[in-house]
């Protein structure tokens, strides 16, 4: 799978795509070697994208029997030296959790992409904020992983890219998690090659198959998931949440809006945090002393930041397309603040910047 | 067959002796397939995936490059490294569950790919890590924990027949085999010739294999051997189902 193209992968254009195109063409440009998916709504068209551009820039795809099996071939792909990725929403995220829970135990960098949709079950294929939990802490473990949440198309494009180089520089499994609404919707962005940009890409490496004959030029490479003692298996995690824990603060990403004098605090993260700025503007402009808080890696969680701005405020609005998934992150990242916390949880459907201004007021 | 020295050159001594129980048959199908990759020479771009149940133990058996991976998971992994990196010669191994129930899908799916990856599969009738429940492969009347009155094909249906079922979905190019721990030049041959396929790119190899588990089983050296020699093969023929370029099929040797 070498190269075919020499620099730039992309010519730097502002185009009108949807999000699930602009997620392929940010796996061209941030050198992805394979893909491997199974059909799911709203992901769909990252695949459909990805195997018409996949040929021309001598890239893999393999379509699996199940997200099991993409989700465990993703990670072969990764053991084997490639920047291998996958994508998926609902349903086939849960399935997807089996292989992420592997990659979390033995730091193995999958990329994946999550188009969410509404849940529980198969629900709708539309849109949701309801693989939050999942996606955070879906295997059995303690959620060692990245997850960032985009709101835009713009960022859907500059995170995919940047979730192969966290992945592979940290070596966690790395989420990107979109929506429906993302997925299917188009929307003005400036697609680019990271390279000519001076974004340096992190190189992936093997696992396996190093070179040389192992046992004769070097030890073999023995991965295992399994341990016999509590203890053992202590120190293995131990480990895992240290060196987690040590670099959260070089991963955590927030984004904060007219939060210095903020009465009102709403926190809301992905695509409702723009109906959350839309609000802040025109709240403001009433004269409302209101601002907000998003954080952008929900793993790690910004905590620090969050609870200054949230020890500041008043009140808190903690609005969601989910019935408290992202409160549950908040609540656990401000414990010990006694700023209360009021809520607009619309789990599966769309929330406005007018039904987050008629909330505010209604605090 | 020959007397075959004591331990191959691709068995990882530091881990030895191994961590099967006595009288087991895994580490036996191991040495078979030891002695195949080291008879092809390609040690140097082998890569081994075992599944979870007691093939996990053979995590850090050889002095090749290896990954443990979850139950029934072991097929996909190795599709997923093929498919990143074909120079690399990809064997995964597994047990009866993991093949035949948990990871079944993978298995047919790999096989009707024709991905150009071997699949192993030790056959020892028996869920055996877990305490010795009833396998898709548990033979009619035999007990186990979940059986204890012995498998009724009525209730649980009849034992699987992979490789009857892996050469019927495959293309011509397949090598489809089931071999036993008690024939293992045989064994040996069979593992060199899937091994071939994937060499020369030409596809999916898959191979049971006949195992004791005298532990689960509860029997004594002799009974072991019977019910491996005896019982098991009147169910499960042993021999070659698919060898790409022959009409007839060979079920004895």
């Amino acid at each position: 799978m070498a190269e075919k193209n020499l620099e730039p992968i992309i010519k730097e254009r502002r185009v009108f795509i949807t999000g699930n195109e602009a997620v392929a063409w940010a796996g061209v440009a941030a050198r992805a070697d394979i893909m491997y998916g199974y059909p799911i709504t709203p992901q769909n068209e990252i695949m459909h994208y990805w195997t018409r551009l996949a040929p021309k820039y001598g890239k893999g795809f393999l379509q699996t029997e199940d997200e099991i099996s993409a989700g465990f071939a993703t990670v072969g792909g990764v053991l084997a030296g490639k920047r291998a990725f996958t994508a998926t929403s609902g349903p086939g995220n849960i399935l997807m959790q089996d292989s992420m829970s592997m990659a979390e135990m033995m730091r193995i960098p999958t990329v994946m992409i999550i188009t969410q949709r509404g849940g529980p079950s198969t629900a709708t294929v539309i849109y949701s904020q309801q693989e939050t939990t999942l996606t955070c802490f879906g295997g059995n473990g303690e959620g060692i992983r990245i997850v960032y949440s985009t709101a835009s198309h713009q960022e859907l494009f500059d995170y995919t890219i940047k979730a192969f180089n966290t992945a592979w520089k940290y070596r966690f499994p790395t989420f990107v998690l979109g929506d429906g609404y993302q997925s299917k919707m188009r929307e003005s962005l400036t697609i680019y090659d990271p390279v000519e940009r001076g974004i340096e890409l992190v190189p992936a490496e093997p696992f396996l198959g190093k070179g040389g004959v192992a046992g004769l030029d070097r030890p073999p490479v023995h991965l295992r998931n399994t341990y016999n003692m509590e203890d053992e298996l202590y120190e293995v995690v131990r480990e895992l949440v240290d060196a987690y824990n040590a670099v959260a603060h070089e991963i955590v990403e927030y984004r904060e809006m007219e939060t210095e004098d903020a009465e009102i605090l709403i926190v809301a993260h992905g695509i409702v945090s723009r109906a959350a700025e839309g609000a802040v503007a025109r709240l403001r402009k009433d004269g409302y002393k209101v601002g907000s808080f998003r954080p952008i890696t929900l793993r790690p969680f910004p905590a620090e930041q969050l609870r200054k701005c949230a020890d500041r405020a008043e009140k808190m609005l903690v609005v969601e397309s989910a019935e408290g998934q992202l409160k549950k992150l908040v609540t656990d990242a401000i414990y010990g603040s006694t700023t209360p916390i009021e809520t607009l949880f619309r789990p599966g459907e769309s929330i406005t910047v007018e039904e987050i201004i008629s909330a505010v007021k209604g605090l | 067959m020959a007397v075959l020295p004591p331990m191959p050159k691709l068995w990882y001594r530091e881990t030895k002796p191994h961590k099967f129980c006595p009288g087991c048959g895994h580490p036996l199908v191991l040495k078979a397939l030891a002695y195949a990759i080291e008879e092809l020479g390609i040690e140097d771009r082998t890569i081994f995936g075992c599944d979870i149940g007691c093939s996990l133990l053979a995590w850090d058996f050889f002095n090749l490059d290896t990954v443990q991976t979850h139950h029934g998971r072991t097929t996909p992994v190795m599709v997923g490294i093929k498919r990143a990196r074909p120079e690399l010669i990809c064997i995964a191994y597994m047990g009866d569950g993991g093949g035949y129930a948990i990871g079944s899908q993978h298995l047919v799916n790999a096989a009707v790919r024709n991905e150009n990856i071997m699949v192993v599969l030790a056959n020892n009738t028996v869920y055996a890590m877990t305490g010795g429940q009833m396998a898709p492969t548990t033979l009619p009347n035999q007990k186990t924990e979940t059986t204890p009155y012995g498998r009724d094909p009525e209730k649980t249906g009849n034992p699987t027949l992979g490789p009857e079922m892996v050469a019927a979905i495959t293309p011509d190019t397949a090598y489809v085999a089931r071999g036993t721990v008690a024939k293992l030049g045989q064994l040996k041959s069979f593992f060199k010739k899937g091994l071939q396929r994937q060499i020369e790119g030409k596809g999916f190899s898959f191979i049971e294999v006949l195992s004791g588990c005298p532990t689960n089983w509860r029997t004594n050296a002799e009974e072991t051997w019977n019910f491996l020699e005896n019982e098991m093969t009147r169910y499960f023929k042993v021999g070659e189902f698919k060898v790409p370029g022959q009409v007839k099929e060979d079920k004895n040797e």
